[in-house]
C-alpha cells in the first residue's frame, strides 16, 4: 500500500485532512505513520549504482556511426575506427566501444537503456562540484547537503537510524563498496550507508579476521579495539549470515578487476537475503587528459580497459543474479561526473566535458535508446561540447517513480523540482508527474483552447528565471518553451502546435517560487 | 526538508543513549568478554629501555606523544611550542604549573533554582550550604572542572588533577556538598606536582574525605575503620604484591585518626579531642612494631604525622605511587623487568627527593623508555581523553563569552557525555577510582565495549555532522577547515592525510590505506591530486559558497572515516 493510499483511506471522506482534529500533514510528516504507511510498499528492488569516476568519455564509449566525418575532424588520434565499433541490435546508427562485447550482448537480449545526451543546464566542469550536482541532484548554481538516493531513504525509512534495525528494516539501507560513503547517500540527518570501505574489510566481516598488528603493546590494544569494534557494528552479522547463505554462481567473473570484485559482493549480499535496496560501487580512472588511447591501436589502451572492466563486470554480474534468481528485481545504472570534450587534445586524450550517456542495466529496463546521436559541429573547436539532451534528473525520476514505484509527488520532493520521467524501465507507470493548480497569477489559461494550430498564454513574472513546459498526459516532456530570465511584469507566449498530436497536454510554469499547470488541448 | 531538526535529531538520540548509561555493563558483554585480556598481554616485543635520558630525534611525533600522555589531546599550537625547545625544555614546560589559579565555579542555576545569597555568575564556593541548590551546585563544579580541562593551558596540571582524583577517589553526589568537592579539586590542583606526603596529609584531614569514608564519625567510643583501611590499601602501601599490613594496623591506624571533625561553615576541619582515643596504638611487624603514642587533648591531632610518618618509611608506599603514576602515563603492564628497570628506580628517586612528585615524573618523560616505540600508542584514550582530547585538537571552541550559565550548559553536555561512556567527572564509581587504571588484566580495555564503543563513534559523527547545542543556541561542533588550517601545507592532500593521521589517530596507517582515504574522500574518486590543490587554493582565495562547501564535503567525509578507525581510541 502506498502512502498516498493509505491516508486516503483512513478517515472519511469529510475528514479527509484532520484526524482528531490535527491536520493530516502533521500526522503525515510523524515517523510512525509514514513508516505504517511504507512498511508494506516494498518492491524488494534493488538499485545498483556504477559511479566512473573522473569522467567518462561517452563519445568513445557509445559511438555514433553516422557522426564519423564529424569525429574524425574532432578526434582522430583517439578515434575507434568504425569498423572495430559494436554494432547494436536494432540500429545501425549508433554502436558500442569495442572492448563493450559483453554489454552489446546484454544489449541485444534486451537489458540495456541508454539515454543519450545527459546533463543539466550551466553544467560544471570541477570533478568535485559535478560530483557533488550529481549526487545531490540539485541545479548547478544550488547547494544541497543531502544525496538524492539520502532523501529516497528519508522518505522510505522515516527516523533513521532511530529506532533501526527493526524487524521491517533488519538491514543497511544502503551498502557502499569500495570508498567511504559519500553524499549520494547524505539524507537530512544521517547519512545511511554502510561502507565497506575495501573488498578486503568484506571478507574480514565475513571470517571474523582483523588486519594483522604489531607485537607491541599499542598492536595488542588495537587488535582488541579491531575486534570489539567488528563485532559491534550495527550491520556486520547481517552482512555475515547473508553471506553466509549465498555464493557467486557465475563462472564469468573477471579477474583483476575491482568493478567486478565489488559487483560479485553486491550479488552475494543480494542473494543471500539482504533488504538493501541501494548499493554503490565505483570505478576510477575516468579522467583521460592524456593517453585514452594506445597511441597507435586506438582501440586499446587506458579507456578500452575501462570499457572492457565495465563489460565484463556488469555481464558477469546480470549472469550471476540469474543464476542467483534476483535478476528480475535489480538494476543497475552508471553515473559519471561530465563527459568529456568533443575535441581531443593533443596529448591523446580529452578534457572535462557536457553530455555523455548513461547506461541502465537489468531486464526490467525499457530496452533501446532514449535520445538521439549527438549534434557534433563539423569542424569541433576546443570550446565545442555536446548538447544536453536529456537531465539527469530524469533518470532518477524514473528509477524512483518506475523502479522503486514511489509516489510521483515523493519523487518530485525528493528532486525538488518537477522533471520529466523518462521511460527508462519497461512498462512504466502512467505517471502524471504533472497536476492542475497552482497560482492563476503566475501562469493564465491559454487561449484559445483548444486549439489546432497555435495558442497564447501570459503569465506574471517577479522577475527571475521562468521556465515553461509542454508535457504529454502521461508526463513526458514534449517540448520546453522557455527557459530564460525575464523581467518583472506580464508577458505573452505564442505556441504552434509543431508535431503535436491531438489530445490532452500540460502547460506547466516553474519559477524559484511557484509551480502552476493549465490543462491544454489540441485537436484535429 | 528538516534541516533545522537535525542538531536537535542528534541530541534527542543521545539523550536517550545517557539514559541508558546503566546498559555498560561489560558482564553480559559477549564481543568484551571474548576479546579482552585473559592474562596479561603475553608475546609482546621486549621493552628493556630504562630510565636513562632519551637522546633520540625530537620531532613532530615525540611531541604529540609527550601532549597525549600529558593533557587532554594534542593541539597543533603546542606541539610547534615544544619542537621550539629541546627535548628536556619541553618536559620541563609541561612540568611547569600555571602561575594563577582558574576563576572558581559560578552559580549558573540561579534560572532553574534560586540561590538565596549568590547572584547569577558570582562564585558559591565559600557561600552558606543551601539544600534547595546543593543538586545544582554538583553539576556546577563538575561542568567547571569539564571546563578547566577544554581550557587548560601547556602543562600537565589538568592530567595531574585527574589523576589524583582518580587516585584518592570521592564522589561529589555522595559528599554531598559541592564546595568540599571543589575546596579537594582545589587543593590538587596547587599540589598538582607536588609533595605526596603534603598531599595525604591534606587528603586525610579534607572535609570532603572526612564525609566520603566517614572519618568524621570516626569516634573513641565507635571507631570507623573506613578511612583508616583506605588510606593503607588504596592510598598509599596498596595490597597484591606481598602479605604486608594486618587487620590490627588498620584498626590502629583508625584509632589514630579519631576525633576528626567538619566545620561546615568554614568547609574545614578541626580536631576535638573528647573523641579522641588517648591510648597507644601498636602496628604490627611490617611497620616494625611502631607505636604512635597516644596523646590528649589538641596535641592528639599530631598523631596523624606520627602514623604518616611510619607509613612514608615503608618503601611500599614509594613503589605504589609510581606504579600508578605509570599506569596513568605510560602503560598498564607492568612486568618484572619494568618492575626493576622502571619502577624501582622511580620509587628509591621518590624517596631521595622527600616524596616529591616533580622530580620523578621530570625522570619519567624524558626517560629512554616513554619515548620507547613499546610505549606509544598503547594508552586506551579514557572517555575524557576522547572527547576533551577531540575539541582540543580539533580546535573546537566552547565559548566562554556567551552568557555564563550557556557556557556551563555545553560543559555540562561534554561532562554527560562522559558518563554515558563510563567516565562520570567527579563520580568515580567507587574509592578505587575507576578500574581501568587497577582492574587487572583488563585495564584501559574496559573503556571499550559494545555500548562505550558505538557511542563513542557516534559523538565523533554528531561533531562532524550537526554538533550540539544543548538547547543554548549557541552550536558547538568541529569546523573542519579550521582544523585542516592547522595543516602547514593543506593544499597537498597527502600532507593533509598525514597531517590528520598524525593528530587523530594513535598508530600510523599504512601508505595503501592513506591512500584508500585520500583517493575515496578527499579527491572523491579522482586520482590527480591537484583537483584537491586546486579546490583548497579556490576556497583559500574565495570563500564563498559553493568553494567553502566543496572543500567542506571532502573534508568531512574524510574525517569521519578517519575517526570510525580503531587507532583513533589509541594515544
Amino acid at each position: 500500500m502506498k502512502r498516498r493510499d493509505f491516508l486516503k483511506v483512513t478517515p472519511a471522506a469529510g475528514l479527509a485532512f484532520m484526524i482528531n482534529g490535527i491536520p493530516i500533514s502533521t500526522y503525515a510528516d510523524h515517523p510512525l505513520l509514514q513508516m505504517m504507511a511504507k512498511s508494506t510498499a516494498s518492491t524488494g528492488r534493488v538499485l545498483v549504482v556504477i559511479q566512473l569516476n573522473g569522467g567518462n568519455d561517452g563519445l568513445n564509449m557509445v559511438i555514433p556511426i553516422d557522426k564519423y566525418s564529424e569525429l574524425s575532424n574532432a578526434r582522430s588520434n583517439i578515434l575507434i575506427p568504425q569498423n572495430k565499433v559494436l554494432s547494436l541490435s536494432n540500429t545501425n546508427l549508433t554502436g558500442l566501444h569495442p572492448a563493450m562485447t559483453g554489454i552489446q550482448k546484454m544489449y541485444a537480449d534486451g537489458m540495456v537503456n541508454i539515454t543519450q545526451g545527459v546533463s543539466y543546464p550551466d553544467p560544471n566542469f570541477s570533478h568535485f562540484r559535478a560530483t557533488d550536482i550529481w549526487f545531490s541532484a540539485s541545479d548547478s548554481k544550488v547547494y544541497e547537503e543531502s544525496g538524492w538516493l539520502g532523501r529516497y531513504l528519508d522518505k522510505k525509512y522515516p527516523g533513521y537510524p532511530k529506532d533501526y534495525p527493526n524487524s521491517d528494516m533488519p538491514d543497511p539501507l544502503a551498502i557502499q563498496i569500495g570508498s567511504g560513503v559519500s553524499m549520494i547517500t547524505q539524507g537530512a540527518n544521517i547519512n545511511a550507508a554502510m561502507a565497506i570501505s575495501n573488498i578486503n574489510s568484506f571478507y574480514q566481516i565475513v571470517n571474523n579476521l582483523v588486519d594483522p598488528a604489531p607485537a607491541t603493546p599499542a598492536g595488542h590494544e588495537l587488535t582488541f579495539i579491531r575486534y570489539v569494534m567488528q563485532q559491534t557494528q550495527t550491520y556486520n552479522q547481517v552482512i555475515k549470515d547473508a553471506a553466509a547463505k549465498a555464493n557467486n554462481l557465475s563462472s564469468l567473473y573477471p579477474t583483476n578487476n575491482s568493478l567486478a570484485d565489488q559487483l560479485k559482493i553486491v550479488a552475494r549480499l543480494i542473494a543471500g537475503g539482504l533488504k538493501t535496496p541501494i548499493y554503490v560501487v565505483s570505478l576510477g580512472g575516468f579522467d583521460t587528459h592524456s593517453n585514452q588511447t594506445d597511441a597507435t591501436d586506438t582501440t586499446i589502451g587506458a579507456h578500452a580497459t575501462l570499457m572492457q572492466k565495465i563489460s565484463e563486470a556488469v555481464y558477469a554480474f546480470f549472469d550471476d543474479a540469474k543464476l542467483l534468481d534476483f535478476h528480475t528485481r535489480v538494476a543497475a545504472m552508471t553515473m559519471s561526473e561530465f563527459g568529456r570534450r568533443i575535441k581531443s587534445n593533443a596529448s591523446g586524450g580529452t578534457d572535462h566535458g557536457s553530455s555523455a550517456p548513461v547506461m541502465v542495466f537489468g531486464p526490467g529496463v525499457n530496452p533501446g535508446i532514449i535520445g538521439s546521436n549527438p549534434v557534433l559541429p563539423a569542424n569541433a573547436s576546443t570550446s565545442d561540447n555536446i548538447p544536453m539532451q536529456n537531465d539527469f534528473r530524469g533518470i532518477y525520476a524514473a528509477v524512483l517513480a518506475d523502479w522503486f514505484e514511489l509516489d510521483i509527488n515523493d519523487v518530485n520532493d525528493i528532486l525538488m523540482d518537477t522533471f520529466p520521467v523518462l521511460p527508462v524501465f519497461k512498462g512504466a507507470r502512467t505517471t502524471i508527474n504533472t497536476q492542475e493548480g497552482g497560482s492563476n497569477e503566475a501562469l493564465e489559461q491559454n487561449y484559445p483552447n483548444p486549439f489546432v494550430n497555435s495558442t497564447s498564454f501570459k503569465f506574471n513574472s517577479d522577475g527571475g528565471n521562468v521556465r515553461v513546459q509542454i508535457f504529454d498526459a502521461n508526463g513526458r516532456l514534449i517540448r520546453t518553451i522557455t527557459d530564460q530570465q525575464y523581467d518583472r511584469g506580464q508577458h505573452e507566449i505564442t505556441i504552434d502546435r509543431s508535431s503535436m498530436a491531438a489530445g490532452n497536454y500540460f502547460l506547466t510554469l516553474t519559477n524559484n517560487k511557484t509551480k502552476s499547470t493549465r490543462r491544454m488541448t489540441v485537436v484535429d | 526538508m528538516g534541516k533545522v531538526n537535525r542538531r536537535e535529531f542528534f541530541e534527542e538520540v543521545i539523550a536517550e543513549r545517557e539514559a541508558n548509561i546503566q546498559d555498560v555493563s561489560i558482564e553480559k558483554d559477549k564481543a568484551y568478554k571474548q576479546y579482552v585480556n585473559k592474562i596479561a598481554p603475553l608475546g609482546l616485543n621486549k621493552t628493556t629501555s630504562t630510565l636513562n635520558q632519551y637522546a633520540g630525534p625530537w620531532t613532530e611525533d615525540e611531541a604529540i606523544h609527550l601532549l597525549r600522555r600529558t593533557t587532554f589531546g594534542v593541539k597543533p599550537a603546542d606541539v610547534a611550542t615544544l619542537l621550539s625547545m629541546t627535548m628536556s625544555q619541553a618536559v620541563d614546560k609541561i612540568l611547569t604549573l600555571p602561575s594563577t589559579s582558574p576563576i572558581p565555579p559560578l552559580n549558573n542555576y540561579n534560572a532553574v533554582v534560586a540561590d538565596p545569597t549568590i547572584p547569577l555568575g558570582q562564585t558559591w564556593v565559600n557561600a552558606p550550604y543551601d539544600s534547595n541548590t546543593a543538586g545544582q551546585r554538583y553539576y556546577s563544579f563538575k561542568s567547571w572542572w569539564i571546563g578547566q580541562m577544554l581550557n587548560q593551558d601547556l602543562s600537565i596540571q589538568e592530567k595531574m588533577v585527574l589523576f589524583w582524583h582518580n587516585h584518592f577517589a570521592t564522589e561529589v553526589l555522595t559528599v554531598g556538598d559541592a564546595r568540599k568537592s571543589y575546596k579537594l579539586n582545589a587543593m590538587f590542583r596547587a599540589n598538582a606536582l607536588g609533595n605526596f606526603k603534603t598531599i595525604v596529609k591534606n587528603v586525610t584531614l579534607d572535609p570532603s574525605m572526612l564525609v566520603y569514608l566517614n572519618g568524621y564519625l570516626n569516634t573513641k567510643t565507635a571507631p570507623d575503620e573506613n578511612y583508616g583501611r583506605e588510606l593503607q590499601e588504596l592510598f598509599t602501601i596498596g595490597k597484591g604484591f606481598t602479605p604486608i599490613y594486618d587487620e590490627d594496623d588498620i584498626k590502629a591506624a583508625a584509632k589514630v585518626l579519631t576525633g576528626w571533625r567538619i566545620n561546615n561553615t568554614t568547609i574545614s576541619s578541626y580536631f576535638d579531642a573528647t573523641k579522641h582515643e588517648t591510648a597507644n596504638k601498636s602496628f604490627s611487624s611490617y611497620y616494625g612494631n611502631y607505636v604512635v603514642v597516644g596523646k590528649t587533648g589538641s596535641a592528639g591531632a599530631n598523631e596523624v604525622d606520627d602514623l604518616l610518618y611510619m607509613i612514608f618509611r615503608s618503601h611500599d608506599t614509594a613503589l605504589h605511587i609510581c606504579r600508578k603514576l605509570y599506569r596513568c602515563f605510560v602503560y598498564y603492564d607492568i612486568d618484572s623487568t619494568i618492575e626493576t628497570n622502571i619502577i624501582a628506580p622511580l620509587a628509591t628517586l621518590l624517596v631521595s627527593k622527600g616524596y616529591d612528585i616533580k622530580p620523578v615524573l621530570e625522570t619519567l618523560l624524558k626517560s629512554e623508555h616513554f619515548y620507547d616505540v613499546n610505549s606509544r600508542a598503547c594508552f586506551i584514550r579514557t572517555p575524557l581523553d576522547y572527547l576533551v582530547g577531540m575539541f582540543r585538537t580539533m580546535q573546537v571552541n566552547i565559548p566562554t563569552t556567551i552568557p555564563i550559565d550557556k557556557t556551563y550548559t555545553l560543559w555540562n553536555y561534554v561532562r554527560s557525555y562522559g558518563n554515558s561512556l563510563a567516565m562520570d567527572l567527579g563520580d568515580p564509581p567507587n574509592v578505587s577510582g575507576w578500574p581501568a587504571f587497577y582492574q587487572s588484566p583488563d585495564f584501559y580495555e574496559i573503556w571499550i565495549n559494545s555500548t562505550t564503543l558505538p557511542k563513542r563513534m557516534a559523538f565523533a559523527d554528531l561533531m562532524l555532522n550537526s554538533g550540539f547545542s544543548a538547547g543554548t543556541g549557541t552550536t558547538v561542533k568541529i569546523d573542519v577547515m579550521e582544523f585542516a588550517k592547522q595543516c602547514n601545507n593543506a593544499s597537498d592532500p597527502n600532507a593533509l592525510i598525514d597531517f590528520f593521521v598524525k593528530y587523530c589517530l594513535g598508530l600510523p596507517l599504512s601508505a595503501a590505506s592513506k591512500k584508500a582515504l585520500k583517493d575515496g574522500q578527499l579527491l572523491s574518486g579522482q586520482t590527480s591530486d591537484y583537483y584537491w590543490t586546486i579546490a583548497w587554493t579556490n576556497y583559500l582565495s574565495n570563500p564563498n559558497t559553493t568553494n567553502t562547501n566543496t572543500v567542506k564535503t571532502r573534508l568531512t567525509n574524510t574525517l569521519i572515516e578517519l575517526l570510525r578507525l580503531p587507532e583513533h581510541h589509541l594515544c
